[in-house]
């Protein structure tokens, strides 16, 4: 199995250790998705994973290459793609620069940029018919879409997206879940945090449960969704 | 941020062509009138620190006040190597270089902190070469400052010579900026000061490449230091480490439209014409008059005069 392994990673702010012995497998093709109670540690695992923070310890491999205490640009480069939470899209820009963006540090020539960009457009046909918008002037969920976008425009092996659906409507997320399906089916890992429970065992096919900054339960969807602690825990069943 | 098909070329050749018509048109026209040489003089010396301002203050978004460190040490460098007998290019040389040199590695510690702590970090530069170069005497003069051999010559001819040097120094400076403007990495700039957490997060080395447009702004500072001391024949640490040589070319960018590649030159345009007017009939009250302006600035545009034209167009 090719994808990231995450090895006994210990990460934090400051003093404040907020991951503690942190390890699961992202598997590349597939889709991986965490859950967990706000403060869970959900943001910090995405962060250190893609190089915004240094884990303390621990280890974190991508196909081979060991990318632990490395910069954020090493881990895109290696084929880690980050979707930051609430989208961080770039205000001012268009949506086909803000997808170009996501292509910066590999220097394409023109020709592939094009085929690239046609390759996002045709997965969300929203963005072409707004290429020229100003991208934050779109709604929640094209701004995802968006986000996506500039993510696979970094080619990666395994795209990382926290909150795919917080604050977007049903119908987009529906939109979201479809494409993100597909480009697993095509070869993509990915690790997908996901407030929505019902959303996350819908689309994962691994559920991993993190809680104050542990990691309580891997496995399969279907066998974490029939765990009677989880679902008292984050479905409110008695 | 045009698309990367429009051809990128033809700006910065226009520039560097005008900038060669009006830096041997100017003496002709002008001739022997010393003071409109020296007037054209200063005005291209502010929009070249403009344009290096903007560079780092405009298209980063990191607001630096070393300019008049780079400035200064640019100024100093020449001299120095003039005292020494080298000739007047390898003195030039010498400047960019030891301010691209003393730039790299002070901008990539400096750049990671940011707003107004970025700001006082890079002031604090200007103020401790001032007290390097005071100290070392035996190199510079200290307190003394020091005399450029072969400034002695016939003023017009001096004046000439500065004027045009400084005119090309310019376009050069703004043929720059065009470049970097429609790159990989004014692009990348322009990333970082909307937002550099998500421009890391999307793969750009933001600490190198703000270093990079901080190494090439503090290389264009050098070299207006160097011929600012050519053309003054004296300099001396007070002088050249003033740190009005930090915030004139900021009032400029700011006036003119920060982040743009016009705006520093437009910018300096009003400020020079501004200031000559407020110095010839304003004398007790003329910096007073120059924050009224910056006032109504803020108040009527906020962005800037080229910015402001550009949202009249549009609306």
């Amino acid at each position: 199995m090719t994808g990231l392994t995450i090895n006994g990673v210990t990460a934090g702010y400051g003093d404040v250790t907020v991951l503690q012995d942190v390890s699961f497998n992202v598997a590349a093709p597939g889709i991986t998705a965490v859950i967990g109670s706000n403060g869970a540690g959900k943001t910090t695992l995405l962060r250190a994973l893609s190089g915004l923070i240094r884990p303390n310890a621990g280890r974190i491999a991508l196909g081979g290459a060991e990318l632990a205490g490395q910069a954020p640009d090493a881990f895109v480069a290696t084929g880690i793609a980050h979707v930051p939470e609430g989208r961080r899209l770039f205000a001012g820009m268009t949506v086909e620069d803000n997808l170009m963006m996501g292509a910066f540090s590999r220097r394409l020539p023109a020709s592939a940029l094009r085929e690239e960009l046609d390759a996002v457009y045709a997965l969300f046909p929203r963005l072409a018919e707004r290429r020229k918008q100003d991208a934050v002037s779109m709604s929640g969920g094209e701004q995802q879409m968006c986000a996506i976008g500039r993510g696979l425009m970094a080619k990666p092996k395994v795209m990382l997206i926290d909150e795919l659906s917080l604050g977007l409507a049903p119908v987009a997320v529906d939109v979201l879940v479809d494409a993100l399906t597909r480009l697993a089916a095509d070869g993509l890992g990915l690790l997908v945090v996901e407030q929505d429970v019902a959303v996350a065992f819908d689309l994962a096919s691994q559920i991993v449960v993190l809680d104050r900054g542990r990691v309580t339960r891997t496995g399969p969807s279907a066998s974490v969704a029939a765990d009677p602690a989880v679902r008292a825990a984050y479905l409110g069943e008695a | 941020m045009k698309t990367l098909s429009s051809s990128p070329w033809i700006g910065p050749v226009l520039a560097l062509a005008g900038g060669a018509i009006l830096a041997f048109g100017l003496p002709v026209l002008v001739g022997d009138q010393a003071y409109l040489l020296r007037l054209a003089t200063q005005l291209a010396l502010l929009v070249t620190l403009a344009i290096a301002w903007n560079l780092v203050g405009g298209f980063t978004g990191y607001p630096s006040f070393a300019t008049a460190a780079f400035f200064g040490l640019g100024a100093y460098a020449i001299a120095v190597a003039q005292q020494a007998g080298w000739p007047a290019w390898s003195g030039f040389l010498l400047a960019a270089v030891l301010s691209a040199l003393l730039a790299a590695p002070f901008g990539f510690a400096i750049l990671r902190l940011r707003g107004h702590y970025f700001a006082i970090a890079s002031l604090m530069l200007v103020t401790i070469l001032k007290e390097v170069t005071t100290g070392w005497s035996d190199l510079t003069g200290g307190g003394m400052g020091i005399n450029l051999p072969g400034a002695g010559g016939n003023p017009t001819a001096i004046a000439t010579v500065a004027l045009e040097t400084m005119v090309i120094l310019a376009a050069a400076a703004l043929a720059l900026s065009m470049i970097v403007a429609k790159g990989r990495l004014g692009f990348g700039l322009a990333c970082i000061r909307m937002n550099e957490t998500a421009a890391m997060g999307a793969g750009i080395d933001a600490p190198r490449l703000k270093t990079i447009a901080f190494t090439l702004s503090a290389a264009i500072c050098g070299l207006a230091g160097a011929t600012y001391a050519r053309w003054i024949g004296y300099i001396d640490p007070s002088d050249v480490y003033d740190v009005m040589w930090s915030v004139r070319p900021i009032i400029a960018a700011l006036i003119g439209g920060v982040g743009t590649v016009f705006g520093p030159v437009v910018g300096s345009i009003v400020y020079i014409a501004f200031e000559e007017l407020m110095w010839r009939n304003l004398l007790t009250f003329g910096t007073g008059a120059l924050g009224v302006l910056i006032a109504l600035l803020v108040l009527l545009l906020p962005a800037g005069i080229i910015p402001g034209i550009l949202r009249r167009r549009a609306s």
